[in-house]
């Protein structure tokens, strides 16, 4: 008899442990107030980034698992907002199929990896995208002896390599069926196949973003055998995505974003935010914190926006780094400031 | 006394339903606080995406629904050729390795040891970045049997085009039926009269006439489309007609034959060793062909034997076929677990359909399996 009640208190005790476990877990949900986020950021004191397997110039790990690229920068700026250090972010490497999942389940906090917004995305699965920090397009790849100059020699029959559970796939099937083409679409789950298949010939083209096209086929056996096609087929806004549910979180990290493109476009650059403290227009003092109390509206300090500025610099300087000087685009197109003919264009920090 | 006997079993019961309660309110809670909504109706809204291979008709223009049907199909037709490629030269193998010939039971060895210990998804990229890999473009391929082309896209062979299909296979069917009922005819023969009749000639006889019959009298007809090559552009190539089998549908059933094999093999090989020398010898004293020995005494035992582990095997191959997403073979993981999730979001309910799928399939090859070996099992009297 003793023996038995020893098991029985076991389970029972058991059973109400998950009681209490699962009470908690509802009661911590409806306390309202100060973000969630980023209490639990800064109590973890690191900031939790998802980013790609490896997409040079956007997210990728040098030997030393270093990571750089204009996503990454995204996570740098928040990380310095809101924990002062740019380098306090934990990064976790994600498949396009795993992404959503792991930012809905609470695993990570910012999603950025070259991700389109699109209206389903942000309407329907539980996430809001903040922003755009690149403005992109779907493009195609080609063999450069294969003699295709544009997507108007595509011929019925042809092979299209790509990764699955992305845009890429949907616009593929829109652009080969108003061509009134039939395609052979083989779809890999991660990058480095999809390269490595249409590498060997598996695939007469390669389709994804131009800028991941671009950045790519630096990892061809001869980058020089390939051409990437004039054509644009798709609108594709990348830009970084959060939890719906967060208001507050949601404003740090659009206006981290915002505040690297307005940096730019006032000059405002890692090398001199110092000097313009003193600056004489008031639109530039509020970017470095000494007009305004923008920081306390999001539950930030006074130099929330300094730091960011400092550490991981402005968009312009972020680019230069990551795309421009690694050879991936060198030419900004849309991705320059409204004021020199490109698309990036913020609401005023104010 | 009663309550003592099953208190334990109504309180594990009710542990259970804490838990599943605590993960389905879980669920709901944290679904709720990010708008999500539980819900099927998914599966009736447009794909919008295309597949590059599917047994039934399927483009990017129908349902969810029917996209989950191609992946299914996919994965059943990879299980169903591995299954039945794995046990045939599983079979051969086991045999092999209880051969007196030294060179033969060594190579045996060698494969199973080989084969078995390297990790199945190094296997499958092994056949599809390398050695699938090292096959012609298109336009250098050899042509085969004067017919089929082995390329880098993957085989291109002639289709076949059928004319009244139907009844052809009405046919197989009414020859099956028939040979079912004369095999037990044949059986009942032999054991109130002992004659023996040919049973196997006479069935491939059945087999093989009855059908060739309807193409004469039967207005079947078949021709063959035959691959066409076509040039796309300068340095691309692509063949029109025939039946093309993707290179990743080769390289998956491959991979999966070749290390399931080397499982049944030791299977089969316990399972004749597991026969006791004396029941081949007394086979032998009254007087059967060394033939009959191993289809009428050592095999029906053996099988016994064989059946029960073999039939995990089979629900290995099945489990393991979903390392196809690796490759872009397009399975229920990669087309529903993967693009189709990815398109809607809806991961709980994909994951929940994709594993009760998966259970499905596994419990019917049990299901299967476990009335073979019943079927086979000593009858006690």
């Amino acid at each position: 008899m003793f023996k038995y009640s020893k098991k029985l208190f076991a389970i029972l005790a058991a059973a109400s442990m998950l009681f209490v476990v699962a009470c908690e877990q509802q009661g911590g949900k409806q306390s309202k107030g100060k973000s969630k986020t980023l209490k639990n950021t800064q109590s973890k004191g690191f900031v939790r980034c998802g980013v790609s397997q490896g997409l040079p110039g956007f997210s990728n790990a040098d030997a030393a698992g270093n990571w750089t690229g204009v996503d990454v920068d995204v996570c740098r700026a928040v990380a310095a907002a809101v924990l002062g250090d740019a380098n306090k972010v934990k990064y976790t490497p994600l498949s396009a199929k795993e992404r959503f999942t792991a930012l809905t389940s609470g695993e990570i906090d910012i999603l950025s990896r070259n991700t389109t917004w699109t209206l389903s995305r942000d309407a329907d699965i539980g996430l809001t995208f903040v922003g755009v920090n690149f403005y992109d397009g779907q493009g195609f790849m080609v063999r450069k002896d294969s003699g295709i100059t544009s997507t108007s020699q595509f011929k019925n029959g042809i092979s299209a390599c790509t990764n699955i559970g992305t845009t890429t796939e949907l616009n593929m099937r829109d652009f080969f069926n108003s061509k009134g083409i039939s395609y052979e679409p083989v779809a890999f789950e991660k990058a480095d196949e999809v390269v490595a298949a249409y590498d060997s010939g598996r695939c007469d083209t390669y389709t994804t973003d131009k800028s991941g096209l671009a950045a790519q086929r630096t990892k061809m056996t001869n980058p020089d055998d390939h051409i990437v096609l004039p054509e644009t087929i798709s609108k594709e806004p990348l830009g970084p995505v959060v939890r719906q549910g967060d208001a507050v979180w949601e404003d740090i990290v659009r206006w981290s974003l915002n505040v690297m493109i307005e940096a730019e476009e006032y000059g405002i650059s890692s090398s001199n935010a110092d000097m313009m403290k003193t600056s004489e227009n008031p639109a530039v003092k509020r970017l470095v914190g000494t007009e305004g109390e923008l920081g306390s509206y999001l539950g930030l300090d006074q130099d929330w926006s300094l730091r960011i500025i400092k550490q991981v610099g402005n968009y312009g300087e972020s680019y230069k780094r990551n795309i421009a000087d690694t050879g991936i685009l060198p030419d900004r197109g849309p991705n320059n400031i409204w004021t020199q003919g490109g698309l990036l264009y913020t609401p005023p920090a104010r | 006394m009663k309550l003592k006997k099953i208190l334990p079993q109504l309180l594990t019961l009710l542990f259970i339903i804490l838990v599943f309660g605590f993960f389905t309110m879980n669920a709901q809670e944290n679904m709720g606080a990010r708008g999500l909504e539980f819900g099927f109706g998914f599966l009736k809204t447009q794909a919008s995406f295309d597949i590059q291979f599917s047994l039934i008709d399927y483009d990017g223009s129908h349902t969810y629904a029917r996209a989950y049907l191609v992946g299914l199909l996919n994965t059943l037709l990879v299980a169903f050729i591995g299954i039945i490629l794995a046990t045939l030269l599983g079979a051969v193998i086991g045999v092999a390795r209880l051969s007196p010939n030294y060179l033969i039971r060594k190579t045996a060895s060698f494969y199973i040891e080989f084969f078995r210990n390297i990790p199945l998804l190094l296997q499958i990229f092994f056949w599809y970045f390398a050695a699938l890999r090292a096959l012609p473009m298109l336009e250098d391929a050899p042509m085969l049997l004067n017919s089929s082309f082995m390329t880098i896209k993957g085989l291109y062979t002639p289709a076949p085009i059928w004319t009244n299909f139907d009844v052809f296979f009405t046919t197989i069917i009414a020859a099956m039926i028939i040979i079912f009922f004369f095999a037990r005819y044949a059986k009942k023969k032999q054991e109130q009269e002992g004659k023996r009749l040919p049973v196997f000639f006479i069935s491939l006889a059945i087999f093989i006439f009855l059908p060739l019959l309807t193409f004469l009298i039967g207005g079947v007809d078949l021709s063959w489309s035959y691959p066409v090559i076509r040039q796309m552009s300068q340095s691309s190539y692509t063949f029109d007609g025939g039946l093309k089998i993707p290179p990743e549908l080769i390289a998956l059933t491959l991979a999966l034959t070749l290390y399931t094999a080397t499982f049944i093999a030791e299977n089969v090989r316990a399972g004749i060793q597991g026969i006791g020398k004396g029941q081949k010898e007394a086979a032998a004293s009254i007087g059967l062909t060394p033939n009959q020995v191993l289809k009428l005494v050592i095999m029906p035992q053996a099988l016994r034997i064989i059946i029960p582990p073999t039939t995990n095997q089979y629900l290995n191959l099945t489990k393991n076929s979903s390392l196809a997403a690796a490759i872009a073979y397009p399975d229920l993981v990669l087309v529903f677990a993967g693009t189709a999730m990815m398109q809607t979001g809806r991961a709980i309910e994909i994951v929940g359909i994709t594993m009760a799928t998966y259970l499905t399939i596994s419990l019917g090859i049990s299901l299967l399996m476990n009335w073979y070996n019943k079927r086979i099992a000593i009858q006690e009297k």
